[in-house]
Formats: structure tokens, C-alpha cells, sequence
């Protein structure tokens, strides 16, 4: 399992003159699940492109397990980091359901029984298992979303990266891809995603990251992170701790990040 | 004013119809939410109010659409532009890709509904402002982040100033101070009379914008009534709806057994947060 890590990595976009990062430094450990916090246009999706070599660092470093991803091929970094977009519909092709998922484990060399047990796991993961025949079009946009998640996660890379996997889902996709979280922590993967949703993220992450203006300007746990002593932090860089928190606070029940621990908080002293 | 009369929907090719016989009023200066679960017919009502179904997504339409009480069906696409405006989940279906600044795309709009000049500059700064984007005035739209690709295409749309606004999911990839600046043009919108539907996923959101909300289920209109009594509705959960934070925590409360004085602590709290 690998250690993910980033020296002082700068990035400035080709045609662009802003530092889309500017100095990041950061070291991810194997099995951690992280968040990935910030206003719009703080550099959060060209950090994670960083991750799987989509993107090189203008200068700074990033490295997995020590080595340098600047020197890996493409298809080692494949291997080890998994990165599913924002947008589904930049990374879907096939004509079903069932071949789209197929596509990156069989580059992987996954064969005969290890390929058709990846891409039935995958699809049961995200609730798409009656759907493999179907035209991946014929899906709405929530469970395209769901299909480009399922694919990535069909590859059984060590580190599994989402750029805001709950964005356009509705209760029940929500609840699907908490328990991919799960089941990929289960498995001792790690996971990282960036999200808006700041209940999902308190409660479903071991640790948040937060950034602001291309560098990272807070990281801890969410109990830590969602504090009031973090609020100002937060608000600097547009972002509004989860109502569980807001409420704690207001009721002088300490630091609450989550609906569980602000019922818990409440009952204990009331 | 907006109005569905028994519209029904069903895609080209599709087995079953998206939407079922919807009948809806959305008067000025109200702001309707409209919630449902995946593919409920949430976009496909969008679509169709826009007048961008049928006409550029193949399938039969069957009821009425009524734009301040004239039938939309005969009016050609480009007369619908400057009456209605459609604001899409995903930003880059938006953005017009002809533009090489913020500044263009956003003055797009108001340039071909044929203003005068000064106008199109009041209204472009205007938008800008709105959505404090005007730093971002020089940039170029295709090398910004999605969400700042959400606030230019809002942008857009507010300087287009239709009276009829529909949005599908305006606010999906936006952080917490993007979506309240959303929230904040959307009712400085109808407070100058327009009528606008917005479908989204954050019903915290739609607990502080709307005055009605609608939730559709399977193509049909399950619930319609005021936004309160719509989101703390015991049936949302059946119908695939998240509720809002505050009534959710409310209902936890309540199942772990706190006492009446503090659930009304809670619910102090509670609507105190909802709404800073």
C-alpha cells in the first residue's frame, strides 16, 4: 500500500499565469480516508490530478511510496491510483454498461475470472448489477456518475480518488457511494475526495484537508477541523461548517461535527 | 408566470413517459424548488419548460406550457431565449465555448437579444458583481474550475434577466458562499417579478429560497405545497429526498429520547443556523 506525498508542489496552468497550487505539501498514508475541502478555484482538482500523473507539478515533487511519480509510466501510476472526475461524461465510451466497467481492469491485465469478479463487485458496489447490458446513455446523469465511480473502482487500485462523488445524487446515491467509502476502507484502500457536502464530509472522512488559493490552510480531523476555534479558517476560504457543528456550538455542547455527535452531546447533558 | 398544463413527457425511444400528466403554476415573483429522486423527472421538467424539449431532445410532448398565459408550443427556439432561461447542472453544456473571457461570455447573452451597447455593459458588470466574480473578468471560462464555471454560467443567465427562470441544479458543484450568492440573485430575481423553478439536491438550500416546493416521483407530481410543510413531509424519505439538516437533527433528537426542553433548545438553535 502505498504513502502518497506532495513537497512544495507548484502548478501553473499552461496557458494560464495563476498558481492553480502554490506550495502544496502534504503526506497521505495508506488506508487513511481524506477530504478535500475549499472554495471554488482553490486548486483542489488540479491536486488530485496531481495523484495519478493526469497532471505534472510545474516544480515540487509528488511520490508514492518514496518514488518520484514524475519517473513512474503511466500505467504504474494506473495501477496504484484510481481517479474518478467530476464530470462523468469525460470518461465514459463504451457501449454498455458492463464493457465500460471492464475497460480499465482488462488494460490492467485482469483475465477470466479476476476480470468478471472485479467488474461484479464494482457494479454490485454501486447498485448497477441489473444494468450491465444497458447503454450507458440509457442511465440518468446521477447513475452515470455511479457507472464512471464503478469503473474506476473495478481496477482494485491500492488509493481511490472522487472529485465531489455525491454532486447531482439523491438520498439513496449518497448512501451508495458512503458505502463504497466503507468498503473500500474495509478493504485497507486508501480514499480521497473532494466535496461541497460539509455533513458528508464530517462524516464519512477520517481527516480533512482544506484548501484556499492553491495551498492547504488547514488539515486534521473533522472534529478539529469543524471546531469553532477552526471557523474563521474555514470562512476564509468561503466554507461554512456543517449544521451538526453550527448548532453545538450555539448550544455550548463543544466541538460537533457530526448528527451523531451532536444528538449524543445533547442527550448527555439534557 | 409560468405554467405546466397536464404535460407529459416520454423520450425518443424510451419505454415509459418522463414526466405524467404535470400540472403546475409558478407565479411572478415566486420560487418554486422542485426535488425528487434520480430520475424522477426532475431535468426533463427543466427541458421542457425551457422549450429545449422537444425541440432539441427527441420525444412527444403532450399538455400545454404557458409564458405569461401564451402557449410556448408555436414560438421558435430564439424567441424563447431572451423569455426563458435554462441554467444546467453541469457548466460546460452552458458556457457558449465562443468566448475568450469571462467578460464575453457573460455579455453574450445581452449582446444577441440586440441591446444597446451601454446596456450590455451595465448589465454584464451587474451580473458579475452579484456573483463577486468580476475578478475573474479577464480570465478565460475553459481554464477555471467547474464551480467557477457554475457561477460564470449563472452570471450569464442573470444578465439575460428573463422573466421565467428554470435551473437544474444550480448550485451542484458551488461551495457554501457560492451558493449563497445563488440564493441571494435568485430572490433579488423574483423580487423584480420573475417566476423560477429550481431543481436541486440541497433541500437546506430550497428551505431558505423557496416559498413552495414540488417533489416528483416517478414522472408525477407527488407533493406540492408550501416549502416548510413540503421538506418536513414524513413521506420525503419514501420519495427519495433528503430533508433538510435542521429537520433531520430534529427528528434524531426526538428518536434518542431528549427531553421536550431540550428539543426546543435544539429547535432554537436550529432556526437560528438555518437562517445565517
Amino acid at each position: 500500500m502505498p504513502e502518497l506525498a506532495m513537497e512544495s508542489v507548484v502548478h501553473v496552468y499552461e496557458r494560464g499565469s495563476v498558481r492553480a497550487l502554490d506550495g502544496v505539501s502534504l503526506r497521505i498514508s495508506a488506508g487513511e480516508r481524506v477530504a478535500l475541502i475549499g472554495q471554488n478555484g482553490s486548486g483542489k482538482t488540479t491536486l488530485v490530478r496531481h495523484l495519478n500523473g493526469l497532471l505534472r507539478p510545474t516544480s515540487g515533487r509528488v511520490s508514492l511510496d518514496g518514488r518520484d511519480a514524475a519517473l513512474m509510466r503511466v500505467a504504474q501510476l494506473a495501477r496504484s491510483v484510481g481517479l474518478v472526475f467530476q464530470d462523468p461524461d469525460r470518461q465514459i465510451f463504451a457501449g454498455s454498461v458492463a464493457a465500460e466497467v471492464e475497460f480499465g481492469p482488462r488494460n490492467l491485465g485482469f483475465r477470466d475470472a479476476e476480470l468478471r469478479g472485479a467488474v461484479d463487485d464494482a457494479l454490485a458496489a454501486v447498485g448497477l448489477a441489473a444494468e450491465s447490458r444497458t447503454n450507458p446513455y440509457d442511465l440518468g446523469a446521477s447513475r452515470r456518475k455511479l457507472l464512471a465511480l464503478a469503473s474506476v473502482l473495478a481496477m482494485r487500485t491500492p488509493v481511490l480518488v472522487m472529485d465531489e462523488p455525491t454532486t447531482g445524487q439523491d438520498q439513496r446515491g449518497v448512501a451508495t457511494v458512503r458505502g463504497v467509502i466503507e468498503g473500500a476502507h474495509a478493504a485497507g484502500r486508501t480514499v480521497i475526495a473532494i466535496s461541497h457536502d460539509m455533513e458528508f464530509v464530517a462524516s464519512a472522512f477520517d481527516r480533512v484537508v482544506v484548501m484556499g488559493a492553491g495551498r492547504v490552510v488547514g488539515d486534521g480531523p473533522p472534529a478539529s477541523v469543524f471546531a469553532a476555534a477552526s471557523w474563521e479558517m474555514l470562512r476564509s476560504t468561503y466554507l461554512e461548517p456543517p449544521m451538526a457543528a453550527r448548532a453545538g456550538e450555539r448550544l455550548g455542547l463543544g466541538s460537533t461535527p457530526t448528527d451523531d455527535s451532536l444528538i449524543s452531546a445533547l442527550v448527555r447533558t439534557g | 408566470m409560468l405554467t405546466f398544463e397536464s404535460v407529459s413527457y416520454r423520450y425518443a425511444g424510451a419505454a415509459r413517459p418522463s414526466l405524467q400528466d404535470v400540472s403546475l403554476v409558478i407565479g411572478s415573483g415566486e420560487v418554486v424548488g422542485l426535488v425528487g429522486a434520480s430520475e424522477a423527472g426532475k431535468t426533463t421538467l427543466c427541458l421542457v419548460a425551457a422549450g429545449l424539449a422537444p425541440r432539441t431532445v427527441r420525444g412527444t410532448l403532450s399538455g400545454r406550457i404557458l409564458l405569461d398565459g401564451t402557449d410556448m408550443a408555436p414560438l421558435a427556439i430564439h424567441e424563447l431565449a431572451g423569455r426563458v432561461g435554462i441554467a444546467f447542472a453541469n457548466p460546460a453544456t452552458q458556457l457558449s465555448g465562443v468566448a475568450g473571457t469571462v467578460y464575453e461570455e457573460v455579455a453574450f447573452g445581452p449582446m444577441n437579444l440586440g441591446l444597446p451597447r451601454s446596456e450590455v455593459i451595465d448589465r454584464t458588470d451587474a451580473a458579475l458583481r452579484a456573483l463577486k466574480i468580476i475578478d475573474l473578468a479577464e480570465r478565460e471560462p475553459a481554464l477555471l474550475s467547474g464551480g467557477q464555471q457554475q457561477l460564470v454560467a449563472m452570471a450569464g443567465l442573470l444578465a439575460l434577466g428573463p422573466a421565467h427562470l428554470v435551473l437544474d441544479e444550480p448550485t451542484a458543484q458551488l461551495d457554501p458562499a457560492g451558493t449563497r450568492l445563488v440564493a441571494q440573485a435568485l430572490a433579488r430575481l423574483a423580487m423584480d417579478g420573475a417566476s423560477i423553478l429550481v431543481a436541486e439536491q440541497k433541500t437546506d438550500l430550497l428551505a431558505s429560497i423557496c416559498d413552495r416546493v414540488v417533489v416528483l416521483d416517478a414522472g408525477r407530481v407527488a407533493l406540492d405545497g408550501p416549502a416548510a410543510e413540503v421538506l418536513g413531509d414524513p413521506r420525503l424519505a419514501d420519495l427519495g429526498v433528503a430533508a433538510p439538516a435542521s429537520v433531520r437533527l430534529r427528528r434524531l433528537a426526538d428518536a434518542a429520547g431528549a427531553s421536550p426542553a431540550t428539543l426546543s433548545h435544539l429547535d432554537g438553535a436550529l432556526a437560528l443556523e438555518a437562517t445565517t
